[in-house]
C-alpha cells in the first residue's frame, strides 16, 4: 500500500495543524484583541456576570419587556438551543400562536384591537433571540408604563434609546435588545 | 420582496463576484504549482509535509492512483473520527463530561463529516466533546473541503491536458488547497467573527442568575460555551456546515449580527464562485468559466428571489389569529417561526438558499417552520445535485458533468460528434456522466421511499400530514446530495435513520466523485480537437441557457411527483 504512508502522515499533520495550531492560534490572538467576545459578551454589574449581551432571558414580569417565546425547554435555556421546527401547517403553531397573542392581551387589555408584531408571537430560530423588533417593543410600551406607574412617553425614551438599526444601514433588521432594555429599566447600570 | 431585500441580495451578490474573482486566479495559480506570497511564507512547511509523507511533488497520478488515495485518506479519516466520538468520555478537553457517543451515531457523523455533508444527528453543545470537536470534526472540515478541491482540480487537468495517462497528484492538490486556500482564509474569518462576538473559549460554560427568574428551581442561566469561531469560519468556507451549537448559525453565539451573518454568508458561496474562475484560468480560457458562474447565479436568484417571497408573505394562518406579518417601518415583517429579529426574511432567506445551493447545510433560521414554497426552494436547490455553486469543489465538478450533457444533448439535436473544450465526448464520458446524475437522485427517492416505509424513521418525524413527508425528503436529499441541512424538527438519531442517511451520504460523495475522477482520466488521455465552424461555442447566452435548461429539466422530472406528495399539497391545502 504506497498511500498507507501519505495518508497516515497527512492525516496526523492536518490533525495538529488545522485541529490543534490553528483554534489555539485563533483562542490566542482573539483573548488578545477581543478578551469579552471571545467569552460570551459577559454583562457585569457590581462585578458580577448579569447577562450575556448576546443570548436571550425570559421575562415574565408584566414591569419588564418580554422576549419572543423560545422553544427551548425550559425557556432560554442557553446550554441546549432549539427551534420548535413546527411546520406552517401544524396544529400545534396554530394553536400556540393563538395562546400567546391571547396572554398579550390579557397582560393589556387595551391593546386588544390592534394586530400583535409577528415576532413577539412566534418562536425565534435559537430560542435564545435577545431582541424584538421595533413593533415588538413598542407594542408593549403601554403595559410596561402601566405596571411601573410612568408615562408612555418617558418609556418610549428609553426605548428609542435601545434601538439598534441597520447595520451601515444595510444589513439585518432594526431592533431592541431586550435584556439589555431591561437591565435599564431594573437600575442594573453594566459596567464598560 | 421588500426594497430591503432587493438591497441584501444585491450588495451580496456584487461583494461576492468582486472577491471570488481575485480568489480564483490565486488559486489556480495554487493548484498549478506557481509561485505565491503564501508558498514562500509556508513552502517550507510544504516541503516538510512531502519528506514527511513520501510524496514527490513531480509524481503523478494516473486517474485510478489518485483515486485511490481519495478514497484511502477519506477511510483514515473516517475510523479516526468513528474512534474520538467512541472514546471521548475518557479523553481530555470535555469539560461537559459527555460520555461516548453510540455507534450508530459515530458512524453517521463520521461519514458525515467525511464527506463534507456536515448532517448532525445530534446536537452540538449537547453530545461533542471539545476534543471530538477540534481533532475530528474541525480536521475534517478542512480536509473534505480540500479532497473536493483536488478532484475539481484533477478534471480541470483532464481538460486541459493532451494525451497523457496522469492527472495530478492527490497528495500535493490536498495539502496545497488546505495550507494556502483553506487555513489562510478560515484564520482571518474566525477572528473576524470574534470581533463581532462568536465564542472562542476552552471554557466549558458560563452561568448568569436570570434578571426575572422563570421559577425556583432554574435561578441560573447556562450558557454554553466553546472555541466555536474557528470551527465556524471553516464549516462555512468549506461548504460543510456543521455548526458548534445544535441550532448552528441561528444561535447568537455562531452568529451574533448582521455583519458577522453577511459575512458566514459570503463564506458559503466564496470558494465555489472562486472556483470557476479557477476552471477559466486552467483551461485557459477564461470565458469557460464564467459562464458556468454565469449559469449558476442565474438560478440561484430565481430561486433565493421565490423564497424571500413566499417567506415574506407570511402564514395566512397566523393573520387569522390576530397577528400582523406586514412589512412597516419598525418591523420586518413575514413568517418569523424559527427565524431570528436581526436577520429577518431578508438574511434569512439568502441563508437559506444559499446554503442548499452549495452543499454547506449550515442554517440561520429553521428551514421546517418555512412556508411550504419558501421551504420548497432549498429543497430542490438541494435535489438539483448540488450544482448550483454547489460543495467547495464538489459543485463544479458536478456542474461540468451537466456541461457535458447539455453538449451532448446539444450535439444529439444537429447530429455531431458533441465535444467539450475541444474534447471530443464518446459513450465512456457519457456514461459517467449519468452515473454522477442518476446515482444521488437515486438515493433520494429509494431513501426516502425507504424511510417511509421504516415505523422507526417514521416515528421520528414531528410534524403530521405532507409536511412530516416533507421532512423524510429533505433529509434523504441533504444526505445523498452531502448538503446536510435538514427539516430539523425530524428526529433522526435512531439506529435505522442514522444507518440509511450514512449510506446515502457515501453514495452521494463517492457516486459523483469516482466517476468524474474516470471522465478526468479518459479526458487526459484524448487529443484536442480544433473548434469548427460546426462546433457549439459553450461560452455564450446559448450554451448557458441550455445549460440551465438541462439542469432544471433533469431536476424536475427526477423529482416533481415526490415533490407533489410534500411541500406542493401543503401550499395548496394552506392557501
Amino acid at each position: 500500500m504506497n498511500d498507507l504512508r501519505p495518508a497516515l502522515v497527512l492525516l496526523a499533520a492536518f490533525t495538529v495543524l488545522t485541529g490543534v495550531v490553528y483554534p489555539l492560534a485563533v483562542t490566542g490572538l482573539a483573548h488578545v484583541a477581543f478578551p469579552g467576545k471571545a467569552g460570551g459578551s459577559l454583562v457585569y454589574v457590581d462585578g458580577k456576570p448579569v447577562a450575556s449581551a448576546l443570548v436571550g432571558q425570559p421575562f415574565t414580569d408584566p414591569a419588564l419587556f418580554w422576549s419572543r417565546p423560545s422553544a427551548t425547554s425550559p425557556a432560554y435555556a442557553g446550554g441546549a438551543s432549539s427551534g420548535s421546527n413546527l411546520g406552517p401547517s401544524n396544529p400545534a403553531l396554530k394553536t400556540a400562536v393563538q395562546e400567546r397573542v391571547a396572554t398579550l392581551r390579557t397582560a393589556d387589555p387595551s391593546s386588544a384591537p390592534v394586530p400583535v408584531p409577528v415576532d413577539l408571537v412566534t418562536a425565534s430560530g435559537s430560542g435564545l433571540d435577545p431582541h424584538v423588533s421595533v413593533a415588538a417593543a413598542l407594542y408593549q410600551v403601554p403595559r410596561v408604563a402601566k405596571a411601573r406607574g410612568i408615562s408612555e412617553e418617558s418609556l418610549n425614551a428609553v426605548v428609542a434609546r435601545h434601538i439598534e438599526g441597520r447595520t451601515l444601514g444595510l444589513l439585518g433588521e432594526p431592533r431592541v435588545n431586550v435584556v439589555a432594555l431591561n437591565l435599564e429599566l431594573m437600575g442594573r447600570i453594566p459596567e464598560r | 420582496m421588500t426594497l430591503h431585500t432587493f438591497v441584501t441580495f444585491g450588495l451580496y451578490l456584487t461583494v461576492l463576484l468582486v472577491l471570488a474573482w481575485p480568489l480564483g486566479l490565486y488559486t489556480a495559480r495554487v493548484l498549478e504549482g506557481g509561485k505565491h506570497p503564501l508558498s514562500r511564507l509556508f513552502g517550507w512547511l510544504e516541503r516538510g509535509l512531502f519528506r514527511l509523507a513520501g510524496v514527490k511533488e513531480t509524481d503523478e497520478q494516473p486517474w485510478t492512483r489518485y483515486a485511490l488515495s481519495f478514497l484511502v485518506f477519506n477511510a483514515a479519516g473516517l475510523f479516526l473520527v468513528y474512534l474520538l466520538q467512541r472514546l471521548q468520555g475518557v479523553l481530555p478537553l470535555n469539560p461537559a463530561g459527555l460520555p461516548a457517543v453510540s455507534p450508530h451515531l459515530a458512524f453517521n457523523t463520521a461519514v458525515s463529516f467525511a464527506t463534507n455533508t456536515n448532517w448532525q444527528s445530534y446536537g452540538g453543545e449537547t453530545t461533542m466533546s471539545h476534543l471530538t470537536q477540534m481533532l475530528g470534526l474541525t480536521v475534517q472540515n478542512f480536509v473534505s473541503a480540500a479532497a473536493g478541491i483536488a478532484v475539481f482540480a484533477a478534471i480541470a487537468r483532464g481538460f486541459s491536458r493532451r494525451k497523457t495517462g496522469t492527472v495530478g497528484s492527490f497528495w500535493v492538490d490536498l495539502t496545497r488547497s488546505t495550507l494556502y486556500v483553506l487555513l489562510p482564509l478560515s484564520f482571518v474569518l474566525a477572528l473576524a467573527l470574534v470581533s463581532q462576538g462568536v465564542v472562542q473559549t476552552f471554557s466549558g460554560k458560563a452561568e448568569v442568575p436570570y434578571l426575572n427568574p422563570p421559577g425556583p428551581e432554574t435561578p441560573t442561566q447556562t450558557i454554553a460555551l466553546g472555541p466555536a469561531a474557528s470551527q465556524v469560519a471553516i464549516k462555512q468556507l468549506g461548504t460543510n456546515g456543521g455548526g458548534f451549537y445544535n441550532v448552528n448559525s441561528a444561535h447568537p453565539l455562531e452568529n451574533p449580527t448582521p455583519l458577522s451573518s453577511f459575512l458566514e454568508l459570503l463564506a458559503i458561496l466564496l470558494i465555489p464562485a472562486a472556483l470557476c474562475f479557477t476552471f477559466g484560468r486552467m483551461v485557459k480560457d477564461d470565458r469557460q468559466g464564467r459562464a458556468l458562474l454565469v449559469a449558476m447565479t442565474a438560478i440561484f436568484v430565481v430561486f433565493a428571489s421565490v423564497c424571500a417571497l413566499s417567506e415574506q408573505r407570511g402564514n395566512p394562518v397566523l393573520t387569522a389569529a390576530g397577528v400582523d406579518q406586514a412589512a412597516s417601518s419598525t418591523q420586518g415583517g413575514g413568517n418569523m417561526e424559527g427565524k431570528e429579529a436581526r436577520f429577518g426574511v431578508a438574511d434569512s432567506t439568502l441563508w437559506a438558499t444559499a446554503t442548499t445551493a452549495a452543499s454547506n447545510g449550515s442554517v440561520n433560521s429553521m428551514h421546517d417552520s418555512y412556508t411550504p414554497l419558501g421551504g420548497l426552494m432549498p429543497l430542490v436547490l438541494m435535489q438539483l445535485g448540488e450544482v448550483v455553486f454547489g460543495g467547495v469543489g464538489s459543485g463544479l465538478y458536478g456542474m461540468l458533468v451537466f456541461a457535458l450533457v447539455a453538449v451532448f444533448v446539444s450535439g444529439l439535436m444537429v447530429g455531431r460528434t458533441p465535444e467539450y473544450l475541444g474534447k471530443k465526448l464518446e459513450p465512456h464520458e457519457m456514461k459517467m456522466a449519468s452515473l454522477v446524475i442518476l446515482l444521488p437522485a437515486l438515493g433520494v427517492l429509494v431513501g426516502a421511499a425507504l424511510a417511509v416505509a421504516s415505523p422507526e424513521a417514521v416515528s421520528g418525524l414531528s410534524n403530521p400530514g405532507a409536511h412530516g413527508f416533507s421532512q423524510i425528503l429533505y433529509a434523504t436529499s441533504s444526505a445523498a446530495n452531502n448538503n446536510g441541512s435538514a427539516f430539523a424538527g425530524l428526529t433522526a438519531n435512531l439506529p435505522f435513520t442514522n444507518t440509511l442517511l450514512g449510506i446515502l451520504m457515501l453514495v452521494g460523495r463517492y457516486g459523483a466523485a469516482l466517476p468524474v475522477l474516470a471522465i478526468a482520466g479518459s479526458l487526459a488521455k484524448k487529443g484536442t480537437v480544433a473548434a469548427g465552424a460546426g462546433t457549439l461555442p459553450t461560452h455564450g447566452p446559448l450554451f448557458v441557457t441550455l445549460l440551465v435548461g438541462v439542469v432544471i429539466l433533469v431536476g424536475a422530472l427526477t423529482f416533481l411527483p415526490a415533490l407533489a406528495l410534500g411541500p406542493i399539497v401543503e401550499a395548496l391545502r394552506l392557501s
